[in-house]
């Protein structure tokens, strides 16, 4: 394909640092593949150089707010530049955990139980009069989430109550509105979703097992610390139930070309969407590479049939 | 996905098994790299580069005042008269002229001292790693002030020493604090290696060890025969006086003294030293061979000739001017603009404001809301080796412009009313949080 494809990686976001980490490989990935491509962060000079030197495709490997909510995206759209991932509005569904959730719930999916409440009522009702209701509703142990962020920032699992007052103070300090959640014992899974024209199809289930028990910042980014399987070792019809799970969350938030599904299929072989990634890592110990390769693809091959969809987008 | 949908080609080849830990050599490392982990902390250190934000968090010294002609044109004299010595391997302690001029700079702070004494390291980071490396077993004790250096930290743990700390306040190290670290310490059984210390505009605390008290920290050390490690890379850096006189100048045997350029000079050419009475200057020029072979010899010339072509000292009074103005600016704009609560010390030199927040307020969790609000510092955490400092922090003042600084204790006043209202709202945090772990709390050494 003739003309540069413009990766952009790191912005502002609190996961800056795994989006360059993301972006280079992409970028690498796409070089190997015989892509001409720059890499570029977010900042000042961007709108400048892209008026100046328009690339054929962006491809936003930006994670976190501004990268996933659709904010960047919609200044692409402004400039009529083609781009590698979902639209603006989908975006901001799926960022936002509560209202993803909602969506999927909808469409038929299961999700854990949840309450969403900004810090503003538990000032103004009582924050133990809250927690107490919360965790009567939630049960223990329950897990603690910012509404809008990614790479487990801000998230605890809270087994004792008396944690949960801290547990809330984490989270609020990715965001004001925090995602309380039941938490579903089980085995972690994630499900990468490729569309790259014949619509969406799930790669293998990759399956996540953090030395630690929890798959928290540090189990994702310490090469190591995780043992990952994949295909998941887990039967073939929860295998086919995660994968359509992954699909149909991807189709009911409206996604394009590429997304990754979080689910926990516990000790019955159900199937609980937990959130939805509309630019998932692609860093040395991320899973969605592991599973493109799992299924036998190049990964800069894949990124450009995406690139090739982006562009001939009607 | 189409039937042509592009097949591997060997970039990032399919696992051979279906499980990995991606890291094909998880099962080899040593035990001390436990703890070297990715850290949330740190992460968020990442967006701290940008210049959106008011770094308040790194320690680069600000080197914008540096007569680069000067320094470039004695470079350049170098490479064309003596490339070929500047080029080539050196002595392992270091080159003899560097030595001599090094006990000149060791003179304005009392310090007799003989070159042969002087082993050149690849900043005085090497040198406290190259006298932990000689005397530390794993296991073995070495007592550091409470906050102490983050980079001393980091090298005592990877030797797998265990750190004890020892309490400070205005006045610099406590002896008393000092004296019942050391006698508790042998009371259980355990070896103290070596007491390590930061007795000038102390990185994090900022505070400076009192003349009074230095030769009671001596006489302690002596009775109880504990070697001490003085790390002085600010003692040239005061803001208000003449140099404050070593522990070394007062103690030869008992102290092994740590200098570096980096700050007086530039810390792109990585030369430090350690003075150790003469035994262990052996062992020490001994390590630095297995370590590197030799400093580096270019960056040596380079500093000697900078030394002794340019009015160095010159040099560093406007260093001290520049740092005074942003101490100062720092120190108004907390005056003016932070909650009542909290503390902070005015430092008589160095980089660093040692601030402690208001009962109930966590830094280390504060640090995201931080960094959405464009300013960033350094949890005090990242300071002690047994989980304390959360409710402290460290603001440097070193490479901001005095308005930014400003602008950035601004942001930092306007977060902490924000934490301020939510502890408020969430009470006495009791218990810890199980899900966060982070290996190292600090940012890298190429934050400004």
């Amino acid at each position: 394909m003739e003309g540069r494809v413009l990766v952009l990686a790191g912005g502002l976001s609190h996961e800056r640092d795994v989006s360059l980490r993301s972006g280079r490989r992409v970028a690498e990935a796409l070089r190997s593949a015989g892509y001409a491509v720059e890499e570029r962060d977010v900042d000042a000079s961007l709108l400048a150089v892209l008026g100046a030197d328009r690339p054929i495709c962006v491809v936003p490997m930006l994670h976190g707010e501004t990268g996933e909510d659709g904010a960047v995206r919609e200044v692409l759209e402004l400039l009529d530049l083609p781009y590698v991932g979902s639209v603006p509005a989908a975006c901001r569904t799926a960022f936002d955990k509560p209202v993803a959730k909602a969506v999927v719930e909808r469409a038929g999916l299961l999700t854990p139980a949840s309450v969403c409440l900004p810090h503003e009522t538990f000032r103004e009702l009582g924050a133990a009069a809250v927690m107490e209701l919360l965790v009567a509703r939630l049960g223990l142990p329950l897990m603690v989430k910012p509404a809008r962020s990614g790479s487990a920032l801000g998230c605890t699992v809270v087994r004792d109550a008396a944690h949960l007052p801290a547990a809330m103070v984490a989270a609020f300090a990715y965001g004001d509105v925090a995602l309380l959640e039941q938490f579903v014992v089980g085995h972690e899974v994630a499900v990468p979703v490729f569309d790259t024209g014949d619509g969406p199809r799930a790669l293998p289930v990759v399956s996540i097992r953090p030395d630690g028990g929890v798959y928290d910042y540090t189990a994702r980014y310490t090469a190591g610390s995780t043992e990952f399987r994949v295909p998941a070792d887990l039967p073939a019809d929860v295998l086919t139930a995660c994968a359509d799970v992954a699909v149909a969350a991807h189709t009911a938030l409206g996604l394009r070309h590429l997304s990754r599904s979080d689910l926990i299929v516990d000790d019955e072989g159900r199937v609980w969407f937990l959130e939805v990634n509309v630019a998932p890592g692609f860093t040395e110990t991320s899973t969605v590479p592991l599973s493109v390769a799992a299924d036998g693809l190049d990964l800069g091959e894949l990124v450009g049939s995406l690139i090739t969809a982006a562009v001939s987008r009607p | 996905m189409t039937e042509n949908t592009p097949r591997a080609s060997g970039t990032h080849p399919v696992p051979a098994e279906a499980s990995t830990r991606l890291d094909s050599y998880v099962d080899r490392y040593a035990a001390r790299t436990q703890g070297m982990t990715a850290s949330e902390i740190r992460a968020l250190f990442s967006v701290a580069s940008r210049p959106e934000v008011v770094s308040l968090a790194g320690g680069m010294p600000n080197i914008t005042g540096l007569p680069l002609d000067v320094v470039g044109s004695a470079i350049s004299d170098l490479i064309a008269h003596d490339g070929a010595t500047a080029l080539q391997y050196g002595s392992g302690q270091g080159m003899p002229a560097l030595r001599e001029q090094i006990c000149g700079v060791m003179r304005l702070e009392g310090i007799d001292a003989h070159p042969d004494d002087v082993v050149v390291t690849v900043g005085s980071q090497q040198a406290v790693d190259l006298v932990t490396r000689i005397f530390c077993d794993p296991g073995d004790v070495v007592i550091c002030e409470a906050p102490s250096y983050v980079g001393a930290l980091g090298v005592f743990k990877a030797y797998e020493c265990d750190v004890v700390h020892a309490a400070m306040d205005a006045d610099g190290l406590v002896p008393e604090a000092l004296e019942q670290a050391i006698v508790a310490t042998k009371a259980s059984g355990r070896t103290i290696k070596f007491l390590y210390t930061i007795p000038n505009f102390h990185n994090p605390a900022g505070v400076t060890l009192s003349a009074e008290r230095r030769p009671q920290i001596l006489d302690i050390c002596r009775r109880h025969d504990i070697l001490v490690l003085e790390d002085n890379p600010y003692g040239l850096l005061g803001f208000d006086a003449e140099p404050v006189r070593a522990l070394r100048a007062d103690e030869a045997e008992g102290v092994i003294y740590l200098g570096s350029f980096s700050k007086t000079f530039a810390p792109g050419f990585r030369v430090g030293w350690a003075l150790a009475p003469h035994a262990v200057r052996e062992k020490l020029v001994l390590a630095q061979e297995s370590a590197t072979l030799c400093p580096p010899q270019f960056s040596q010339m380079a500093i000697s000739a900078y030394l002794s072509r340019h009015d160095w000292q010159g040099q560093v009074k406007q260093f001290q001017e520049m740092y005074r103005a942003r101490r100062d600016a720092m120190v108004q704009a907390l005056d003016d603009l932070m909650p009542a609560a909290c503390q902070w010390n005015v430092p008589s030199g160095g980089f660093y404001v040692w601030l402690t927040l208001p009962p109930g307020i966590d830094a280390k969790a504060m640090l995201p809301r931080a960094v959405t609000a464009r300013v960033a510092y350094v949890p005090g955490t990242a300071f002690f080796a047994d989980g304390f400092g959360s409710s402290s922090m460290r603001l440097s003042f070193c490479y901001p412009t005095p308005e930014r600084i400003r602008e950035g204790v601004r942001r930092l006043a306007g977060v902490l009313e924000q934490e301020m209202e939510l502890r408020e709202t969430f009470g006495a945090l009791p218990g810890s949080l199980e899900a966060p772990r982070s290996g190292y709390d600090a940012p890298s050494s190429d934050l400004t």
